[in-house]
């Protein structure tokens, strides 16, 4: 079987983020940049198939700019057999995406679709669902654990109350959450491997997918900051505090 | 202009994150319908809704298709709801809300905008990105809005005497491509993390399942809802419903007490919008410190008793 993974180029999750001093957007300017956390997952993921024997072929996919072919070497590193970017210099807008890897779907048929539940930076969480809408198929968001039964996929997700295990008919996209796995480090060997693995790009225009502008970005502000604390000696202080500064219990 | 709200319900009761976007839905101006749909127990839920103060008219969808809200059944009722007849769709940024609307969104071939926490105007709105570091200002340009909000940043609505009208409606499918297989569902005497008053978390620092009933004690005496941080449902101290923070619930209490959590960005995240935060920690340089109100260092094993003691 073949698993696609769709990844995405975002913030290193170790950096503090800036907003511009002009409140346009946020400073990625000479920012550490890394594949996604939840991408990773979703990589790991793919590849444990494959070590399992139920993934003959792992392919990569992201879309953005050429600079993310560095987030598709370090999937490849940690074992995806090919990768693909489908290139653009736009905002990365969900539906947009979706659109574009529908139509790469389309070409690689594969029979799981794996996705992070959302991306650190813009922490939209639709990617996933809107592929699964665009192309018919059945959704596992969440999912803390996957596995392969009578030619279903089986998974278990995490919701609100607690979890959920449902079955899916192939193709199946699942978005992967924190729980699923622990994702490895990348050998230097992989990495020296990962150079030679073949990485194709494709010019999103040539995908034939009809995008638009769907959301304006108008400017960012940093949150509210919380004025400074103080420092209680003891228990009861603290309770005395609660009860008659704060008012809150 | 009419704004549909998309309704969540749990044993018979309509969910707290329900009556915070039915807020938010009516902030925007418009007439704003309720679409309730599940099993047996939804005409109830949609006689409870009935009483909401605001809202023009209950939509009922009842069907077993509809029993688990599977994204796949519901989708194809919503865009046939929404289609023509709706310029905006509101749901909490539940696990449901979240998993439901994207589909809605790329059925309209509509644009989707996530946890928005401010309504700016009818087309304007704000969001946290980057775990919160940031707040954007977005505008939607598609013909039908679809939101999906922070239940922590609305306030819940209110209800009133007078009845709305329930209406029947039909639609959704029972999709070929997926199958409910099973759930296990946390029951709990406490109130919902999500919109409880008060909320009492443990971190890593509370070493062991065993030592999380000290936080469990503190919450019962002061009527509140258990948290945890990612470090302790990672370590197997407390289920992953619990978790709080960017991936897991945002919560804003009126009191959030945070016992051995070190405050990293992602669970800054989840709870920085309380509105009195307690740090309790041995080290008094922790991050948590920079958005605690009171900061008490001392050992969590002495501290979390005499609290539950004094309390």
């Amino acid at each position: 079987m073949k698993v696609l993974v769709a990844v995405k180029r975002a913030i290193d999750p170790n950096v503090k983020v800036r907003v511009k001093a002009d409140g346009s957007d946020v400073e990625l300017n000479g920012v550490k940049m890394a594949l996604n956390p939840f991408c990773e997952i979703a990589v790991e993921e793919a590849i444990r198939l494959k070590e399992k024997g139920l993934a003959s072929e792992v392919v990569v996919v992201s879309v953005g700019s050429s600079a993310a072919q560095e987030q598709l070497r370090t999937a490849l590193a940690l074992g995806a057999d090919r990768a693909l970017l489908v290139e653009t210099s736009a905002i990365l807008e969900p539906l947009n995406v979706a659109k574009y890897l529908s139509k790469v779907i389309d070409n690689e048929k594969p029979q799981l679709i794996l996705f992070g539940k959302q991306a650190i930076d813009q922490e939209n969480n639709q990617v996933g669902q809107m592929v699964a809408q665009l192309i018919g198929s059945g959704q596992a968001t969440y999912a803390s654990s996957i596995s392969y039964i009578d030619d279903q996929w089986v998974v278990e997700r995490e919701v609100d109350g607690g979890s959920q295990t449902l079955a899916l008919s192939v193709p199946a996209v699942v978005t992967c959450d924190l729980r699923l796995n622990e994702p490895r480090y990348a050998s230097l060997p992989n990495i020296m491997k990962a150079k030679k693995k073949p990485l194709e790009v494709i010019a999103a225009d040539t995908l034939g997918a009809r995008v638009k502008e769907h959301v304006r970005l108008l400017g960012v502000a940093p949150p509210p900051v919380r004025k400074a604390g103080i420092k209680v000696g003891s228990v009861s202080e603290l309770v005395d505090k609660l009860k008659n500064v704060a008012g809150v219990i | 202009m009419r704004t549909l709200v998309i309704a969540e319900h749990f044993a018979g009761q309509l969910t707290a994150g329900t009556w915070s976007a039915i807020t938010a839905a009516i902030e925007l101006g418009a007439e704003t319908d309720l679409l309730v749909t599940g099993g047996p127990d939804a005409p109830a839920v949609a006689d409870q809704a009935a009483l909401t103060l605001g809202l023009h008219r209950i939509l009922l969808a009842q069907g077993t298709m509809f029993e688990k809200a599977l994204a796949e059944n519901v989708q194809p009722l919503i865009t046939s709801l929404v289609a023509d007849r709706y310029t905006h769709v509101v749901a909490d940024a539940s696990s449901m809300g979240r998993n439901v609307l994207p589909r809605v969104a790329a059925s309209l071939d509509v644009g989707m905008l996530s946890d928005v926490i401010r309504v700016v105007s009818t087309d304007t709105f704000q969001r946290p990105i980057y775990a919160g570091n940031a707040i954007a200002t977005v505008q939607s340009l598609d013909p039908i809005k679809l939101l999906t909000v922070r239940a922590s940043a609305f306030a819940q609505a209110a209800s009133q005497h007078d009845r709305c009208e329930v209406m029947a409606v039909d639609g959704g499918q029972s999709a070929s491509n997926i199958r409910f297989v099973s759930e296990q569902l946390t029951v709990s005497e406490r109130p919902d993390l999500s919109s409880a008053r008060v909320v009492v978390s443990g971190g890593r620092g509370m070493q062991s399942k065993e030592n999380f009933a000290l936080i469990e004690r503190v919450a019962d005496k002061l009527g509140g809802a258990v948290g945890a941080s990612r470090a302790a449902v990672d370590a197997g101290f407390a289920p992953n419903d619990l978790q709080v923070g960017q991936t897991g619930k945002i919560v804003a209490p009126d009191l959030y007490i945070a016992a051995g959590i070190s405050g990293a960005i992602q669970h800054l995240a989840g709870m920085s919008g309380s509105k009195v935060i307690v740090a309790i920690n041995q080290d008094a340089e922790a991050p948590i410190a920079q958005v605690a109100d009171y900061m008490l260092v001392a050992d969590l094993f002495e501290a979390l008793p005499e609290l539950e003691r004094v309390l």
